[in-house]
């Protein structure tokens, strides 16, 4: 313990603890930039510094740990002076057309001028040259709004293992991008949005589809219908001011039927349809493996909702790409299912059906673009709104979103298990998948509290857990006695760390669930800013919520899943399903 | 170390500096990586000794070193932008280095500077078409009581005065034995 002093408070801090850590505990609020919550600190954007008795230079208080005795000022004239000189050097280096920047009403860099009243700016010299890149179908980015603050390299290299991003020339020249500041197209991009998370001004933003789904909405020839991720009903509300964690689902829906859509599906309903298709070709590989003694079996099996994830494999991975599941994704299911036996059921053709998603991520717009995904003769989603986009969207069309009226979503692509809720979070594809698979082969519902597994909740990166399949019935008796070992990681990061233990031991695990976003879905690209891990917590909770105030939680008990099935797909695994809902990866060239 | 069989050298060397083929040299640069693959900060050493052997440092080759060291190349291509010290394109059979540190920068170098783009008839970063001289700004060479000071390949030239530019770049235009006037020295 460290003997410590701030503005005159004494106090005891642990000695690997910050300076901003300890202050903070203090209730005192020292401004940041560049910091990050659990990521190293750079240190890069000054804005933190304080003084310290005996020290020649200001120190920055996200880098500096205490030390005993220390006597700290955070808000000194000194201090007040040099913080506001950081922030007007900062504000001489951005192009800040503020009325018309997208981060206009939660820009941080905008907050923090304010907040230390930078009334004029004494330095007006040259700008850096701005450089836009829309060459990726998820982001885009604007040189010019950059300030260098390098969380965007955080993110995608030290949590992500990614490293599209990085600090290209030196000194006023340097821009923040691919190498040799290229367009992110030629990088090894995996387009999750992290970057635009987390960046504190418009520099990193989702490629917008706002203006393409008005113009349909508007087009009297186009039927329009919209599927909604889990994740987006415990963190829209944030979009309008309600708490983390408060789930909205009424009123998003209200909202989307007063926006114009034709019909307000879900993507929770192909969630339950994935399952039903993941589960039966995990219990195909599990039987061409324990049953038939088949060489070369590729297990574990690795699910595949997270396009982040996917690209990540195909360019980090490839050997293991046989690995993932073929399932495509709820929302490319989504389509491909609207675009055939929705239009058919509705006698339309599906050139004239337009399929709009939201969802927490950005990667998903690019999913949406890959060419695999126009199995229904048509492109299966046409556009993709972030949970943000549509927040703006609402706002844009007057629609008081805290008063609005709970509704429903619409039959049949609209019902939904509570084992879909929970898709949302990283842990709930594999505990959905095990309600189902423990079902298929024992005949009854997984011994679980509540059917949850606990070890595979929360926010530790790499979580693992064992299901004993017991009393088998017939025609699984082959799993009798089988400990079903799964992992799960989130972040791609922590993913590319239980590959490195899967590569090691290739039989420690039977399943294993991926998701790129830390969290998972709740935490994703797309999701409203700014995402902190109690956010994500809170809003994981709002998701369990959703799934526990269902009567029907497994995904084999979804009456419209079981419909689709009667009427058109025929069964799991099906020669239909197959061609509607599956799909292949190939290996990616790095760089 | 393996032989190679190339022209391009940064000083020392009798051909002047033209593309090669990265293919070629790739077993080569494994050596160097090999070298270091086990230290930390291993890019920076292993950058230096591909530029010495190469003359400079293909794309190709950078992408082939950022996998071989499980370096993202974004991070590669940012080393090597930072320090002037690297090029990506091949340069003349002698450097330029122009220092534009504060001494030097107050003390003449700019107008150093200016003169040798009017003699040599190129931009900062560019090659004379005969390959024969690359021109290239410097930050400080620690010899800032010399100001200004001109790096010619690995000799150092001090207090050099705009007007005899000509003078300076004859001796190694004709590449003779001849003194070439530069201090002992070394950056």
């Amino acid at each position: 313990m460290h003997r410590i002093t701030i503005n005159g408070i004494s106090t005891e801090a642990d000695q690997n603890t910050t300076i901003l850590a300890a202050a903070t505990q203090m209730g005192i609020h020292i401004p940041t930039l560049c910091h990050l919550e659990g990521l190293s600190p750079t240190g890069a954007c000054r804005v933190c510094v304080v003084e310290i008795e005996g020290a020649g230079h200001l120190a920055a208080a996200c880098s500096t740990p205490v030390r005993d005795g220390m006597v700290i000022r955070t808000h000194s004239k000194r201090v007040r002076e040099a913080r506001t000189t950081v922030v007007e050097l900062l504000l001489s280096e951005h192009e800040g057309d503020c009325q018309t920047c997208q981060r206009s009403s939660d820009c941080e860099l905008r907050e923090l001028a304010r907040e230390l009243r930078v009334l004029e700016n004494r330095y007006t010299g040259e700008k850096p040259m701005t450089m836009i890149d829309a060459s990726t179908p998820a982001l885009y980015r604007d040189s010019g709004k950059c300030i260098k603050c390098r969380r965007c390299v955080e993110v995608c290299t030290g949590m992500q293992h990614v490293g599209a991003l990085f600090p290209q020339y030196r000194g006023f020249d340097t821009t923040i991008g691919p190498a040799f500041s290229s367009s992110l197209d030629l990088a090894v991009c995996v387009q999750c949005g992290q970057c635009a998370a987390v960046c504190p001004v418009g520099a990193i933003i989702e490629q917008s589809h706002i203006e393409q789904v008005l113009s349909a909405l508007e087009d009297p020839n186009k039927q329009v219908i919209v599927q909604t991720a889990p994740a987006i009903r415990a963190a829209l509300g944030e979009c309008f001011d309600l708490p983390p964690g408060t789930l909205v689902t009424g009123r998003m829906v209200s909202a989307l039927r007063r926006l114009g859509f034709d019909a307000v599906f879900d993507t929770n309903f192909t969630a339950d349809l994935t399952i039903m298709e993941e589960g039966t070709e995990l219990l195909m590989r599990l039987r061409d493996k324990l049953l038939l003694k088949l060489p070369q079996v590729p297990l574990p099996m690795f699910t595949s909702c997270s396009p982040g994830w996917i690209q990540f494999a195909e360019y980090y991975y490839p050997e293991l790409l046989a690995n993932i599941s073929t399932c495509k994704s709820p929302q490319q299911m989504f389509g491909a299912v609207a675009k055939t036996y929705y239009a058919q059921k509705l006698q339309i053709d599906p050139k004239d059906l337009v399929v709009v998603s939201i969802m927490p991520c950005t990667a998903k717009k690019y999913e949406a673009a890959r060419e695999e995904m126009h199995s229904s003769g048509y492109r299966d989603v046409d556009y993709v709104l972030t949970t943000r986009e549509l927040g703006d969207l609402i706002h844009l069309s007057g629609i008081d979103f805290i008063d609005l009226p709970d509704d429903t979503m619409d039959d049949p692509l609209g019902i939904s298990t509570g084992a879909a809720d929970i898709f949302a979070n990283s842990g709930g594809v594999m505990e959905a998948a095990l309600r189902t698979v423990y079902f298929i082969t024992t005949g009854r519902s997984l011994p679980a509290r509540d059917l949850h597994i606990e070890p595979l909740a929360g926010m530790e990166g790499v979580k693992t857990a064992t299901v004993l399949l017991q009393d088998t019935v017939d025609a699984w008796k082959f799993l009798e006695g089988v400990q079903a070992s799964v992992a799960v990681a989130h972040g791609l990061g922590n993913a590319a760390q239980l590959m490195d233990r899967i590569t090691a031991d290739p039989d420690e695990f039977l399943f294993v669930e991926i998701m790129s976003c830390p969290g998972g879905c709740i935490g994703g690209g797309g999701q409203p800013r700014f995402t902190t891990d109690a956010i994500r917590t809170a809003r994981m909770a709002a998701i369990f919520a959703a799934d526990e105030g269902k009567t029907l939680r497994e995904s084999h008990t979804n009456p419209a899943v079981m419909q689709l099935y009667d009427e058109f797909l025929g069964s799991p695994l099906s020669s239909k399903s197959h061609h509607l809902l599956h799909t292949q990866y190939r290996k990616k060239q790095q760089s | 170390m393996a032989e190679i069989q190339t022209d391009c050298r940064t000083s020392t060397h009798a051909e002047p500096c033209r593309e090669i083929d990265p293919g070629s040299v790739i077993p080569v640069v494994d050596e160097i990586i090999t070298q270091y693959r086990s230290t930390r900060g291993a890019l920076i050493p292993v950058l230096q000794s591909v530029q010495n052997l190469l003359g400079y440092l293909p794309k190709e080759i950078l992408t082939h070193i950022s996998r071989e060291l499980s370096i993202p190349y974004s991070e590669v291509a940012g080393v090597v932008t930072f320090y002037s010290f690297f090029s990506t394109t091949p340069r003349g059979k002698h450097i330029i280095r122009v220092c534009l540190g504060t001494a030097c920068y107050v003390r003449g170098g700019k107008e150093v500077l200016q003169a040798l783009t009017r003699e040599l008839k190129i931009k900062v970063g560019q090659t004379t078409d005969d390959h024969q001289f690359s021109l290239e700004i410097g930050r400080c060479f620690g010899a800032c009581g010399l100001a200004p000071v001109v790096m010619i390949d690995e000799d150092v030239h001090q207090r050099v005065k705009p007007n005899a530019i000509g003078l300076l770049l004859a001796a190694y235009r004709d590449d003779d034995d001849q003194d070439r006037g530069g201090s002992d020295e070394k950056a």
